[in-house]
């Protein structure tokens, strides 16, 4: 299927295929009504998936930042100090962000069940490696917290772990990018072989950068609040370190996340295919990025603030950075639906002129058949016969069991004997056993013995 | 099924799935709706010596926090993870039946979310706040509340879960009466709950049990009154999961001879039911026998024998969930949807038509001579693939008609004759639905695993369309 050479000839030769004009599918949906109104699939989708994201941004971001940490805390180890405090959050984020998925994907599996299901398969080995790759990671995870003082003379193999799983977790968001880009290209499906083909869509590396920056922007806020709080003690524990310091450290990690998504953004628009964009789209992701300009004014103002001020607008930033991700969520639902609506349409229309078949081929077939030969069955038990043994037996030819003829020879004068056969078959010959026929009647059993024995003639 | 159809030709999709849905299955019961009880109890009796004997209370919590621990650990990665993979598997394998099952079940799987978040969130708290609470009686008594909260989520979790495995089995009234209540009240759910439970619970116990051997080594006069406590347990519990068991056990005939006679005559059914009763006595007597052992003589209780009784329930419980499978067989939804995915309405058009014309992703929807081979092998991936590989580890065709037919080269006719009729000759494949063309076809491809075998790639190798005729669009005119 694919020429001879290198990998990366190979990725081009299937970024070329993608880009082809390839034969749009249409497939048919799943007959039954949607137990719920649509609506109500949209908002769980929309909502869920971003409380979903956020603790996803969390625990990927949490890893990233523990791993900078403990790199810094092999010189100071006050930041070695400053990275288990930070992996203590991930435990919790990491479960959240599980479970809060479930819903989402419970969503997306009811409304786009076709186009969803269509893009797990077409991608399938990679899709079913998210469980155990997802496995691995946090396993590897609990490790690295758990033997954390352990682990403190074999610094070498501590950091590794969580570079492990770090490494996890950012390919996996690879594959449900891939997954829910390729989802929305009826036209590509017929063209995309496996996972890494439909990787070169050519939406997938923005989006995922986009991804990537909302994880460290994220979590650098979440970090900021956690260091912050009265409670917690960071002079206590860290008295190396200026809580100050870290937190405007964090917040310059959220401010630079969230410039870099003003250039990154542009470029998924634009690497979007034109056919989903429309006004609502764009201005929905308009506003966001509007009401987005005043959380990096007040991060600015954060990072430039004296110590005594410091602090003062994180409640502003955080709210505007939900209503942000609440915008750019339905800009991304809106852009889904103006790509996949119309092809709804064809699937509805072709799901239902396929039920109109099906009934009308039921009462067709239901039909008593016109009076033909009559003469061709003239005992019920070669009815019996022809529906329950035939897959097996012959009559004058031995199949997957003996010949009737040679049965008929076998029971000769003795139909109690061969009824109780078929009842309750032994083992003669070589070869598979006879299942036994307990489905018949008697009636049935009598009758398909007396036509048997009729052979002997 | 109008799906893209991912397939494992090698070791088959049925042991992906089972491998996933098993691993699950077995932790939530033992460690989570079975465990967090057991944990809870262990932590009360420490509550209760709190005042009186603070040093005894504290092994109590201890030991109480290990198993925890433990419980935590797998129940938060393997448990959790396995749970979302029983999802993809399945919307791998079968996604036409795991796509009408949401829409059958909607409101069940979003309550049993709801329960869920609660669940972990709970697990979450009683987990991380063990070492911060427990500093005075009144903070523990909190602490030991989240504990019995808990248990009782898990459990309605299990419970909840428990009714779309029965509706799979048997789908009571739904047929005929399609809304959710049918589906949710249907007459197997109760003698599985009532199985399930105790069951759970005993390998609760069984657990501790066992980690409680490796964890009070050092300490025996405590470890003979852990021991005795948590055999208790295990004592309580053990009858009423044999009960259950057996209660189940008549309940199935009783329920599938209305629905599936035939199943109770084939050939796996027949020697499993043989099988359980065996494995339910020797797996139930032998975790009694252990759980008296440690009553009445801990000091020698073997760790290995508590191991190897839990490895016996974990199969047991496999075996049961064995019976789901091929019990509802050759239905994946009893009587509306055979297993390879067709409903039972589509037959007689697909019987007319072929099943290739109404197939929107294999790339052959005409048959000619030229292109036998390829018909064949969508023809075998449509209707035979969800239960056979073709020449692969585990079920394969080739083998399977070797054992018939033997070695020398089959022959078309009873190629034909036998698929014709596969389903009446074993009950629990479902009929071959395609037409004569098809059927021709078919055995063109079964016949070439005879000398010339291939593997055969499933969707997500690619679908193959390219190699057709190109751009003529394929949308719907
Ligand atoms: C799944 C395949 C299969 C089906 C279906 C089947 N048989 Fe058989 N039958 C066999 C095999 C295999 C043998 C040879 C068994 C042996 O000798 O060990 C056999 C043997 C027999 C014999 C010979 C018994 C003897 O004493 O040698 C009779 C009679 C017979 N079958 C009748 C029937 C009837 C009647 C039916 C339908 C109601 C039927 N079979 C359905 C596979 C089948
Ligand atoms: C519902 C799942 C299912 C489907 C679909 C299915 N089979 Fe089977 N088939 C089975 C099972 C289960 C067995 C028994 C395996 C065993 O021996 O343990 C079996 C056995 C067989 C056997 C051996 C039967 C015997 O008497 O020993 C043949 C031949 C066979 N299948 C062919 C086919 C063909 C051809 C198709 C597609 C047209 C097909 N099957 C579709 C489940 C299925």
């Amino acid at each position: 299927m694919f020429p001879e050479g290198t990998f990366l000839k190979r990725l081009i030769f299937m970024f070329i295929q993608i880009l082809l004009q390839a034969p749009t599918i249409v497939q048919k949906d799943i007959p039954l009504p949607l137990p719920v109104p649509e609506w109500f699939l949209i908002v769980v989708l929309v909502s869920m998936f971003l409380v979903h994201m956020l603790f996803i941004n969390f625990m990927v971001g949490g890893s990233i930042i523990t791993l900078a940490y403990q790199l810094l805390g092999l010189r100071k180890p006050d930041y070695d100090k400053l990275a288990y405090e930070v992996a203590q959050t991930i435990t919790v984020n990491k479960s959240m962000a599980v479970v809060m998925g479930i819903a989402p994907l419970l969503a997306i599996n009811t409304l786009y069940t076709t186009y969803f299901y269509t893009a797990n398969a077409l991608t399938g080995l990679m899709w079913i490696m998210i469980i155990p790759l997802v496995t691995i990671a946090f396993l590897l995870l609990y490790a690295h917290k758990f033997l954390w003082h352990r682990l403190e003379k074999n610094k070498l193999l501590h950091i590794s772990i969580l570079a492990t799983s770090v490494a996890i977790f950012l390919f996996v968001p690879l594959i449900f990018l891939t997954n829910v880009n390729l989802m929305m290209f009826p036209d590509k499906w017929s063209v995309v072989e496996g996972f890494l083909s439909a990787l070169t869509l050519p939406n997938v590396f923005p989006r995922y950068l986009h991804f990537l920056n909302a994880c460290l922007a994220a979590s650098g806020l979440l970090l900021v609040w956690y260091f912050g709080r009265s409670s917690f003690d960071f002079e206590g524990k860290f008295p190396a370190l200026s809580r100050y310091r870290i937190r405007l450290n964090l917040y310059t990690v959220t401010f630079y996340g969230s410039v870099v998504q003003f250039l990154v953004g542009p470029i998924v628009l634009m690497t979007l295919p034109t056919q989903g964009l429309g006004w609502n789209v764009l201005g929905v992701i308009l506003t966001g990025a509007s009401i987005a300009v005043f959380a990096l004014f007040w991060l600015w103002k954060e990072l430039n603030a004296q110590e005594a001020q410091f602090g003062k607008h994180f409640p502003k930033i955080a709210v505007t950075m939900g209503i942000v991700v609440l915008f750019m969520g339905s800009g991304r639902q809106l852009y889904r639906s103006n790509v996949i609506d119309p092809h709804r349409k064809l699937v509805a229309q072709k799901t239902a002129d396929y039920e109109k078949m099906v009934q009308e081929a039921r009462t067709e077939a239901a039909r008593p058949p016109a009076a033909g030969p009559a003469t061709a069955i003239n005992m019920p038990g070669e009815t019996v016969f022809n529906g329950n043994c035939v897959a097996c037996h012959q009559v004058d030819e031995k199949l997957v069991g003996p010949a009737m003829k040679e049965a008929a020879q076998i029971y000769k004068g003795n139909i109690n004997g061969l009824i109780g056969w078929i009842r309750k078959p032994g083992k003669k010959r070589e070869g598979p056993a006879m299942p036994a026929q307990t489905h018949l009647t008697d009636e049935q059993v009598k009758q398909v013995a007396e036509w048997i024995l009729s052979l002997n003639t | 099924m109008d799906f893209p159809i991912f397939h494992l030709d090698f070791i088959g999709n049925r042991a992906m799935i089972a491998i996933i849905a098993v691993l699950h299955a077995v932790i939530n019961h033992a460690l989570a709706v079975g465990l967090m009880p057991v944990v809870t109890m262990l932590e009360i009796k420490g509550f209760r010596l709190m005042a009186t004997q603070p040093e005894l209370a504290e092994k109590w919590d201890r030991l109480a926090y290990r198993i925890l621990f433990f419980a935590f650990i797998i129940t938060t990665t393997i448990g959790a993870m396995t749970g979302v993979g029983i999802w993809f598997s399945a919307a791998l394998i079968n996604p036409a039946s795991i796509a009408s099952l949401i829409r059958v079940f909607f409101g069940a799987w979003f309550v049993e979310w709801g329960v869920f978040v609660t669940e972990v969130v709970l697990m979450l708290l009683y987990f991380l706040t063990w070492k911060k609470l427990k500093s005075s009686m009144a903070m523990k008594f909190r602490h030991v509340k989240y504990g019995l909260f808990l248990s009782f989520f898990s459990w309605i979790t299990m419970a909840i879960i428990v009714s779309i495995l029965a509706f799979m089995m048997d789908t009571g009234n739904w047929n005929t009466n399609r809304s959710f209540l049918y589906g949710f009240t249907n007459p197997l759910y109760l003698p599985q709950l009532a199985f399930r439970t105790p069951l759970a619970m005993t390998m609760g116990g069984m657990i501790a049990l066992f980690l409680t051997l490796i964890f009070t080594r050092n300490d025996q006069p405590f470890r003979a009154v852990a021991l005795r406590s948590i055999s208790k347990w295990v004592l309580v519990w053990g009858p009423f999961a044999a009960g259950g068991a057996m209660l189940y056990y008549y309940m199935i005939p009783q329920n599938l001879t209305g629905n599936l006679p035939v199943a109770m005559g084939t050939i796996e059914f027949q020697s499993w039911y043989q099988q359980i009763i065996v494995i339910v006595a020797v797996a139930i007597g032998l975790v009694i026998l252990l759980a008296n052992w440690a009553y009445f003589r801990p000091r020698t209780t073997p760790v290995w024998l508590a191991g190897v009784s839990i490895l016996l329930i974990a199969g047991l419980m496999g075996h049961f969930e064995r019976l789901r499978e091929f019990i509802r067989k050759p239905y994946v939804i009893g009587e509306y949807m055979y297993s390879n995915g067709y409903r039972v309405e589509d037959y007689p058009l697909l019987k007319r038509d072929g099943v290739l014309k109404h197939a929107n992703f294999v790339a052959t929807k005409e048959i000619t001579v030229d292109n036998q081979l390829a018909a064949g092998r969508d023809v075998f991936i449509l209707t035979c693939s969800r239960c056979h590989t073709s020449n692969g580890a585990v079920n394969s065709l080739a083998s399977k008609f070797t054992n018939m037919f033997g070695t020398k080269p089959w022959e078309s006719g009873p190629l034909k004759g036998y698929i014709k009729n596969m389903h009446s000759a074993r009950y629990f494949m479902p009929p071959f639905p395609g037409n004569d063309e098809e059927l021709e076809a078919l055995t063109v491809f079964i016949k070439s695993l005879q000398d010339y075998p291939q593997p055969v790639p499933g969707a997500q190798d690619g679908l193959g369309f390219q190699k057709a005729t190109p751009a003529k669009p394929l949308a719907y005119n």
